[in-house]
């Protein structure tokens, strides 16, 4: 694999493809590309290195953002905040990381790290958790294969932090919302904390190149004239995403959402284009979980289904989904890692109260 | 009686109405001066209606002047930034993402200082009033004249934003103060963009808004004029004087009022058709559908209450082309040379008007001119004119359901048939000045936008604070009371919050009262 560098001119292809891997997801993606952006400004770019570059034993820490939504809009981090969560969790492990890895490629979390590696001087591993975007901490490859995700810091703007050791995932989410929340709903976190043998093995590799790749070509495909063909051509040339397809080609002809467990639940049905009688129902839950085309599913969670603009390939988040719109959707493989009976267990189609087996996108029509 | 008027880039419109009468309009070209363009128009309405001008109670001017001139880099001043949100987004400085002539026309004088408050009104930094000081004595030195201030969450509490503003006031005497509580919604850097977009405009503000006081004063016109926001609400000239950004796409939002206003019908889709292209707008009990997306303005990023408008490329001048499939229709056109190039004014270009003439749609211009066209050509581009406003009218729809389509501009005459799904399609009287009646009829309005808990006192009571204020803020802006009506409730639930915290988005607007001339 090639070694690529993400600098201030290529952040937009790179956080536009995080969005597509997002899945409709992610938060939006603007604020973490302008942090990214700053810190580059200020501290230069920062080096990414494969899983393979680690030693065993090197510790490696992940950096990301979490909080409410519309909060994150409002009240971005300071940076120290950042670098506090980092140092925080060295003081506590009594060692220095070597490196800072994504916990998720998909929406605002995929520049996060890059801010970090860039302030602290740290190369970023061109790989992350999951290679797409879900809703809960303990929805990670690291937590599947036997990786706790704590000892854990979670720190706010005014530089408080808090440390959190649990004896479950689950648990450890519920207390890092609840310290989110005194934090005012906007908190930088560095949970799992690994070492180079776990990242190796656990990882979903490829995926900072991968962010970046689909960016390139969709950004040239738009030049070309056919961004969405150009976007699905570069899918199939990838690792693991090479199962990609186009399912849909419609519009949308209704959507209905509500607000559950403070997840947004939706449902978005889209129509064909040339063939009426063809219809699409994608659901969601922040992310994208199934697609259905007249009853028969065709795509489901953690595969990924990313809805975008058939005209222009640009990703559309859930939030933004409107009666009306000209959609293509495309559906890909996940990595193989993350389809393993084990991987179902954590974040399969019934995790998320789905009342069906996963099926690979290949192994469907 | 009252006098509504429309500054557009190319054409100034003016209507005298009495009531709900059209008792005259009018086009005019836009002057470079504005003052003689606006002068000539009101004259004409004057004239033509025989209404001596001390019987005008109220002038409503919607303007693209300060849209043009941002996006165009002109006549802007350097502004003294204050960002009130240490130590939150440190790691976001104001004007990172600004294109560079931009950034450089507005100058890059930036002071970060301590204070802000949490989504929900707490405090999150006590403000650094000594902080706020100092940056506005180096504002001083610097000679800048124009300050825009930004608080963390002012939408939520704008305490510290006002505080500011009086120590801004105490260190530098009168310079003009944009606060961003008073300007935009809940996320910090578009707001900031947006103050800052508006501080940069204040000389602009003043000179034009004495220009367009200066043509009325030409006229004896003594009433008050108000100049028409972004939201189809009115301002006060003193009010755009400090807030000029706020009439940024006024123009879509005025037509579609217009539309509204002169068809009667307040749940509609409108379609404006213009020389090149078309706007599509929703309207919702009488006042468009916002956009919900972030909108640039001249490259820069900002959350303002925008109409949601599709733009597609047709209008009166469109080209129209044979290709080997058929016909194309578009993007491309004459434009304002339309009264040139068209084959019925005599050119040589053939366009949508002159199909338009030689399907028996519009008499206008030389019909013999086109008299020649093979009658296919003319049915394959009719049928492609129509077909391109059914799919901009298909993509702003909000449901499956028909709904009626409102057609303005001078283009309006390009559709005579049915467009799919739609119910009727409706071309008031005076389609052609709709934006101008847009701004006569613009009402006085006002918004609040803040995140409340349900769970504490419950969505009904919530609901009901939020509306009050904003019926209250209303009035006090110069609404008549009794005319006052909520006009938008938007509810989001903010994931990840328990207490049932939803923020809440209430706009109110109501008649404007002439009699005190108030606002």
């Amino acid at each position: 694999m090639s070694k690529i560098s993400i600098t201030a001119d290529n952040l937009e292809d790179f956080a536009r493809g995080a969005a597509f891997l997002g899945t409709g997801g992610g938060g939006d993606p603007y604020i973490g590309r302008m942090l990214a952006h700053a810190a580059i400004k200020e501290f230069g770019v920062p080096e990414v290195i494969t899983a393979d570059e680690l030693d065993d034993d090197d510790l490696v820490l992940t950096a990301a953002m979490l909080g409410s939504p519309p909060v994150l809009l409002e009240k971005a981090c300071c940076g120290e905040d950042m670098d506090l969560a980092i140092h925080k969790l060295e003081e506590h492990l009594g060692r220095k990381a070597k490196a800072i890895l994504p916990i998720e490629i998909g929406g605002v979390n995929s520049t996060l790290p890059i801010m970090a590696a860039a302030r602290l001087g740290l190369p970023v591993i061109d790989a992350d958790g999951m290679g797409r975007a879900f809703p809960e901490l303990q929805m990670v490859t690291f937590n599947v294969y036997g990786c706790s995700a704590t000892p854990l810091v979670v720190t706010d703007e005014h530089m408080n932090s808090v440390l959190i050791e649990a004896d479950s995932g689950p648990r450890a989410e519920g207390l890092v919302r609840a310290t989110a929340i005194q934090m005012g709903l906007s908190v930088m976190i560095s949970s799992f904390p690994l070492i180079g043998r776990q990242v190796k093995d656990f990882a979903v590799h490829g995926t900072l190149t991968l962010a970046l790749g689909i960016g390139e070509a969709i950004r040239k495909g738009r030049l070309e004239g056919d961004p969405v063909a150009a976007l699905v051509a570069y899918l199939k040339t990838t690792p693991y995403y090479n199962h990609a397809k186009t399912l849909f080609d419609g519009k949308v002809v209704d959507l209905k959402r509500e607000t559950t467990r403070g997840f947004s639940i939706g449902h978005c049905h889209l129509e064909g284009l040339d063939d009426a009688s063809r219809r699409m129902e994608v659901t969601f839950q922040n992310e994208h979980l199934v697609a259905r085309e007249n009853g028969v599913t065709r795509a489901i969670v953690p595969d990924l289904i990313c809805m975008v603009d058939r005209e222009t390939g640009e990703p559309i988040p859930a939030e933004h989904l409107r009666y009306g719109q000209r959609i293509q959707v495309i559906a890909t493989s996940a990595a193989p890692i993350m389809r393993t009976p084990e991987a179902l267990a954590v974040f399969g189609p019934r995790q998320f109260g789905l009342n069906e087996d996963f099926v690979p996108i290949e192994d469907m029509q | 009686m009252r006098i509504g008027v429309d500054v557009g880039g190319t054409n100034t419109d003016a209507v005298l109405l009495d009531g709900e009468k059209v008792l005259s309009w009018c086009k005019k070209s836009t002057t470079p001066d504005v003052e003689s363009g606006i002068v000539a128009a009101l004259t004409h309405v004057l004239d033509e209606a025989a209404i001596a001008p001390g019987k005008i109670q109220c002038v409503m001017i919607g303007t693209t002047h300060f849209t043009n001139a941002f996006v165009e880099r002109r006549h802007l001043l350097p502004v003294g930034v204050i960002r009130i949100a240490l130590p939150a987004a440190r790691a976001l400085p104001p004007l990172m993402d600004w294109p560079a002539d931009i950034a450089e026309a507005v100058g890059e004088h930036v002071h970060l200082v301590r204070g802000g408050y949490q989504y929900d009104g707490r405090i999150n930094a006590e403000l650094d009033e000594e902080g706020v000081r100092t940056a506005a004595r180096a504002l001083s030195a610097r000679g800048l004249r124009t300050v825009a201030i930004t608080g963390l969450f002012s939408s939520v509490n704008s305490d510290m934003e006002n505080r500011a503003a009086e120590i801004v006031r105490e260190e530098m005497g009168e310079v003009s103060i944009s606060l961003s509580h008073t300007i935009g919604r809940i996320g910090i850097l578009e707001r900031e963009n947006a103050t800052i977009m508006n501080a940069s405009l204040a000389d602009l503000a003043v000179s034009v808004v004495r220009s367009f006081g200066k043509a009325l004063k030409q006229l004896d016109i003594s009433a008050p004029f108000y100049i028409s926001q972004n939201d189809g609400t009115l301002m006060s000239a003193e009010f755009v004087e400090r807030y000029p950004v706020l009439t940024f796409a006024s123009g879509p939002t005025n037509s579609m009022r217009g539309a509204a206003y002169l068809s009667g019908v307040k749940d509609a889709l409108v379609a404006d058709i213009g020389g090149t292209t078309t706007d599509i707008g929703m309207l919702v009990n009488g006042y468009p559908r916002e956009s919900s997306v972030t909108v640039d303005i001249g490259g820069v990023r900002t959350n303002f209450r925008m109409p949601d408008v599709l733009a597609v490329g047709l209008g009166g001048g469109s080209l129209v082309l044979e290709t080997d499939g058929g016909v194309s229709v578009g993007p491309k056109s004459v434009g304002y040379r339309l009264l040139q190039d068209g084959r019925v004014f005599g050119g040589g270009t053939l366009t949508t008007t002159d199909v338009a003439v030689a399907a028996g749609y519009a008499d206008i211009g030389d019909k013999a001119k086109v008299a020649s066209l093979g009658t296919d050509l003319v049915s394959a581009a009719v049928a492609k004119i129509h077909a391109i406003v059914a799919e901009g009218v298909d993509r702003m729809k909000t449901s499956g359901k028909p709904v009626p389509l409102i057609l303005v501009g001078g283009g309006a005459v390009l559709i005579r048939d049915e467009i799919a799904g739609t119910s009727q399609t409706i071309v008031p009287d005076h389609a052609g000045v709709a934006n101008a009646i847009g701004a006569a009829i613009a009402q006085i309005g006002a918004e609040t936008d803040k995140v409340v808990s349900y769970e504490e006192i419950g969505r009904d009571a919530a609901l009901k604070l939020a509306k009050e204020e904003a019926m209250a803020k209303a009035v006090e802006a110069g609404a008549v009371a009794g005319s006052v009506e909520i006009i938008d409730i938007e509810e989001v639930p903010l994931a990840y919050v328990p207490g049932g915290a939803v923020r809440v988005r209430v706009k109110a607007a109501g008649r404007l009262d002439f009699t005190n001339g108030a606002a």
